[in-house]
């Protein structure tokens, strides 16, 4: 990894990286406080933390057990909230280019903030260094608030309090914004929105992500192909965030 | 649920859910390379995250709500189109969030 050079692209991912990576990793006090709260003892808390190491999937499966549901809709949540992660690795594989052991690591770390700090930079050098960075920075961050959160858990407070759920709505605004600049992203954000807010009360928690996504799937199937010059905005508007 | 119960949840959940990521990772490069794929895909990044925002928001539990954290995302989207390092958004929004929420609201 070419983390130290002076390439500013480089240096943007980096930094981009590792501030996504605090903003997260603090977020994990959160779940650490909730999973002890819901009655996920501290052992099961990490090793969830540690070895699904998706944060959807996590808050949904200790939501499932605190609220007293069974194992089956419990592991049925957490796939259909983790499958967006199949998603992603599609999405950051051509650009990684990882082989063996490095692919298992990536697969591992393909979360939310890995992909979209690797989809935001401007080439694939600094998708790559984007993508590690967030990535490993994310995974030790991560699980070490959520050690500090499961172990203070009431000390600490309700999270909510510091506005820690907050601060991740707000991350992920952060992470879209650069992407919104084409007109057909703007449709299917606009469309994500109501397809969203529409299906939270109807449905459980995971599908209303999956079907924003199976939107922007139609949109991009049947749309006709992208006209050069929105494809140049697209790309000096990423450079542009990526400063 | 038993220790024993808890513990599989655990492990099987997280399983499916490496290999889920896994799986994206062995999607053939040669799937990818289309143009309607690209933009597909890097349109679903889109959706997948706006509805992240949404959920985030105004989710709370299987009801929408409306708390302190609408103002705070606004206070973040504003920050965003100012040009805010990403960083000091996140902190903004938390901050509004935190403050409505001690002065009683939300």
């Amino acid at each position: 990894m070419n983390v130290l050079s002076p390439d500013p692209a480089t240096r943007a991912a980096v930094r981009q990286g590792l501030s996504v990576s605090l903003a997260t990793g603090l977020y994990g006090i959160s779940f650490g406080a909730l999973s002890v709260a819901a009655g996920v003892g501290l052992l099961p808390t990490m090793a969830l933390s540690l070895l699904m190491f998706s944060g959807g999937s996590q808050f949904a499966l200790v939501g499932v057990v605190g609220a007293a549901g069974g194992p089956v809709a419990a592991v049925a949540t957490a796939s259909l909230l983790g499958l967006r992660n199949a998603l992603y690795g599609a999405v950051v594989s051509p650009l990684l280019n990882a082989r063996g052991w490095r692919r298992l690591a990536a697969a591992q770390l393909t979360i939310d903030e890995s992909t979209a700090v690797a989809a935001a930079q401007p080439d694939p050098a600094s998708s790559r260094v984007g993508f590690w960075v967030t990535g490993v920075g994310v995974y030790v961050l991560w699980n070490a608030f959520v050690l500090l959160g499961a172990l203070a858990g009431d000390a600490l407070g309700d999270p909510r309090a510091w506005g820690l759920d907050a601060a991740a709505a707000a991350a992920f605004l952060a992470l879209v914004w650069p992407r919104l600049a084409p007109r057909r992203a703007q449709v299917v954000a606009a469309l994500a929105v109501v397809a969203s807010a529409a299906l939270i009360p109807v449905v459980p928690a995971g599908i209303p992500v999956l079907a924003a996504a199976t939107v922007a799937v139609l949109v991009g199937q049947l749309s006709p192909a992208v006209a050069a010059d929105e494809e140049t905005g697209d790309t000096a508007d990423q450079k542009e965030a990526a400063r | 649920m038993t220790d024993a119960v808890l513990w599989a949840t655990v492990l099987v959940a997280s399983l499916l859910c490496f290999a889920l990521k896994l799986a994206g990772h062995l999607v053939p490069q040669k799937w990818l390379e289309s143009e309607r794929v690209t933009r597909t895909t890097s349109l679903v990044t889109v959706a997948l995250l706006v509805s992240l925002v949404v959920v985030q928001t105004v989710g709370d539990g299987q009801s929408l709500t409306v708390d302190a954290r609408v103002p705070a995302l606004a206070v973040a989207a504003l920050a965003l189109a100012l040009r805010a390092p990403f960083v000091l958004v996140v902190v903004l929004a938390a901050a509004t969030a935190a403050g409505l929420r001690a002065l009683g609201w939300g």
